[in-house]
């Protein structure tokens, strides 16, 4: 059983949702990455996502554009990427998928970036800007290491193509909960619910729900359907604001402790 | 030679295709569902055509260009006037395509990004032909350098909204148009004003240029009795190009010529050759060649010519490039400069600055081709939105 298996089927004995708590790589730099893993970890996060910063993110709205310049400012590379990632992995078991766009991916070559993934323990990859139809040129090479694709579905996604794509998921499912880029318009939990029950199902693996979600209450409301919460430009904004703080970590660590509070059933 | 690109999943060789966030893939989908159900229906070719007529007042002259293949002492140059046709560039004939195929698919707001403010003016211009709203997405940097053409837009009823991310340029434009695509895309039609893009988006937009190459091949036949020895045009994106380049490529014995922005040399590293000085690699929803760093991050590009500074250009052209169909050179922003006023001067004719880039690659060749060898150029546009540009370049003011 896979890292991300395993902590799913704990939370289900427990009848928990978990919290994907979700940050820019290298934002404010790759050591403060390290920190704030150990810091979500520590305070209730039961996945971490790691976004991979790239110059034009063009699902995300101003917070994580702004985080991923940040990255990038830093230094930040792919690379860097799965170096942060192998520390964390001496010292923690918490599954860490990294979630980004295609090109950076591309560019470092897709065989090595599956094995070196894998290798730093990597547990999934979602790349935004890679849909099913073009996923063919990547899956056989991630598949013979066994790294996890992560399917994006939104509300534009029609039933028919919802099963299609939901049968083949892998990982989890990423319900985007509206049409929009990411941190630009709050979640109606009630006008995904059905979208969501559905599709849990359509599934063989966890549904999370992410895009708007941004308070405890959030979480609470869409934990109470989705197998999964995933929080990302809230959390990116405290890191913004507060990024060479002495306090950073601390005001992560209440604010992911809160969100946890929503996941429990 | 046999060529049917793109394949039925959008892919010219290596290139093109579909990448782009889930929420948009249906829409695309629909899109391409909707653009194959038209493309082979006479009726709406029949309404494109009236317009193209009536409207933008084609068949656009081919003109040949006496005083400029005199004093260049070479190859015969004869110009496809796009820069005649209404709005003043070769962009309205793509935005008179997708608005009634816009409006066919019952769409009430179209979008679009710009780069020189010519395929902005070009959509809120036929957004006002059919009375739809129309918002445009222009880099903060180019609404400076293109102001005249911001006005033009705002006069014309679009809503010009200005993008101050990244390099606040054509690339940074199209970024943000695709985010609010992804927030509007249930009744909103992104009007995409090159041949990028995820598909069918390079394949339409060739389709609707490639009236400038069917005219120009019948038009050179008329007039000379034969093919010409080359095709020449500048690239950005490269829709003018390959609405040249289409239809003769076919035609082996005709040179296929794209001319990119050097902006201040290649070997500076300030300059839009993305397939002279690119690698392949994937942006704004499909795979081309790109300029972009080692870790795959994309590139600003440069050169003084706001539609061409962007950092990729049509997967269509990276596979021309690749099967060696198609050349592809770049000029300076300087050697474009000289080629402005060149034309300006003995053919009173003043190009657009992406149009000088040909124009500077034809005064490069001419003089070492024979006399009765020919050189088609794609005059793609006008420059009269390029005058401050210009007098700011010649340490005039104005």
């Amino acid at each position: 059983m896979s890292r991300l298996q395993h902590t799913f089927a704990e939370l289900n004995k427990r009848g928990e949702a978990a919290l994907i708590p979700f940050i820019t790589a290298g934002d404010p730099s790759p050591q403060r990455t390290l920190d704030l893993i150990r810091t979500l970890a520590a305070a209730g996060a039961d996945v971490i996502e790691l976004g991979v910063p790239f110059s034009d993110p063009m699902a995300d709205g101003p917070t994580i554009q702004a985080a991923s310049e940040r990255a990038l400012a830093a230094g930040t590379t792919l690379k860097t990427v799965l170096d942060i990632v192998a520390q964390a992995r001496r010292e923690l078991q918490i599954p860490l998928v990294l979630m980004g766009y295609y090109n950076p991916v591309f560019r470092y070559g897709v065989e090595c970036f599956a094995r070196d993934a894998m290798a730093a323990g990597v547990d999934g990859l979602l790349l935004v800007d890679l849909p099913p139809e073009e996923m063919a040129e990547i899956k056989p090479m991630t598949d013979a290491v066994g790294l996890p694709l992560i399917t994006l579905l939104a509300p534009t996604t029609p039933l028919e193509r919802a099963k299609r794509l939901a049968a083949a998921a892998e990982g989890y499912i990423y319900y985007v909960s509206m049409t929009g880029v990411t941190g630009t318009q709050a979640v109606s939990p009630a006008a995904i619910r059905d979208a969501v029950v559905q599709l849990k199902t359509l599934a063989q693996v966890p549904v999370a729900v992410g895009f708007g979600i941004t308070t405890a209450a959030d979480v609470q409301a869409v934990a109470e359907f989705a197998d999964a919460v995933v929080v990302g430009s809230a959390l990116v904004r405290i890191i913004g604001e507060h990024g060479s703080d002495e306090g950073l970590l601390d005001k992560v660590a209440a604010f992911t402790g809160s969100l946890k509070q929503g996941c429990k059933k | 030679m046999s060529y049917e690109y793109p394949d039925a999943r959008g892919h010219f060789g290596q290139y093109g295709g579909r990448y782009v966030a889930e929420t948009l893939m249906p829409a695309l989908l629909e899109l391409e569902q909707a653009y194959v159900e038209v493309r082979n229906d006479p009726e709406f070719q029949k309404e494109v055509d009236y317009y193209l007529n009536h409207y933008v007042g084609r068949p656009s002259p081919l003109y040949f260009a006496e005083r400029l293949t005199a004093e260049l002492g070479g190859a015969k140059v004869y110009l496809k006037r796009e820069d005649l046709n209404h709005t003043g560039a070769h962009k309205v004939n793509n935005t008179v395509g997708q608005i009634l195929l816009a409006r066919r698919m019952g769409k009430k707001k179209v979008i679009a990004e710009t780069g020189a403010g010519q395929h902005g003016v070009a959509t809120a211009t036929v957004a006002a032909l059919f009375g739809m709203e129309c918002e445009i997405f222009m880099g903060t940097e180019d609404i400076r350098r293109q102001s005249l053409n911001v006005f033009r837009m705002k006069l014309l009823g679009a809503k010009v909204t200005g993008v101050t991310s990244g390099t606040a340029t054509l690339k940074d434009a199209m970024n943000d148009a695709l985010r609010h695509w992804v927030a509007h895309v249930r009744d909103t039609f992104y009007v995409i004003g090159t041949v990028a893009g995820p598909h069918p988006y390079p394949m339409m937009v060739r389709d609707f240029q490639a009236v400038i190459g069917i005219e120009a091949k019948e038009q050179i036949l008329a007039a000379e009795g034969c093919l010409p020895d080359v095709a020449v045009a500048c690239i950005g994106g490269g829709s003018n190009a390959i609405g040249l380049f289409y239809p003769f490529i076919g035609d082996s014995q005709v040179g296929l010529l794209g001319v990119e922005a050097a902006g201040l040399g290649i070997e500076t590293g300030k300059h839009a050759a993305s397939l002279g000085a690119g690698s392949p690699g994937v942006l704004h929803g499909n795979k081309t060649s790109l300029l972009q760093d080692a870790d795959g991050q994309i590139q600003h590009a440069h050169s003084i010519s706001a539609g061409l500074d962007y950092p990729g250009v049509g997967p269509e052209h990276a596979h021309l490039h690749d099967i060696k169909r198609a050349c592809y050179v770049a000029v300076t922003d300087d050697e474009a400069l000289a080629a402005f006023r060149k034309l300006t001067e003995i053919e009173g004719i003043i190009p657009a600055l992406e149009t000088a880039h040909a124009i500077a690659q034809v005064i490069k060749m001419a003089p070492s081709m024979s006399p009765d060898q020919i050189i088609l150029v794609c005059l793609s546009g006008r420059g009269d939105k390029d005058i401050n540009t210009v007098a700011q370049a010649m340490k005039v003011e104005l």
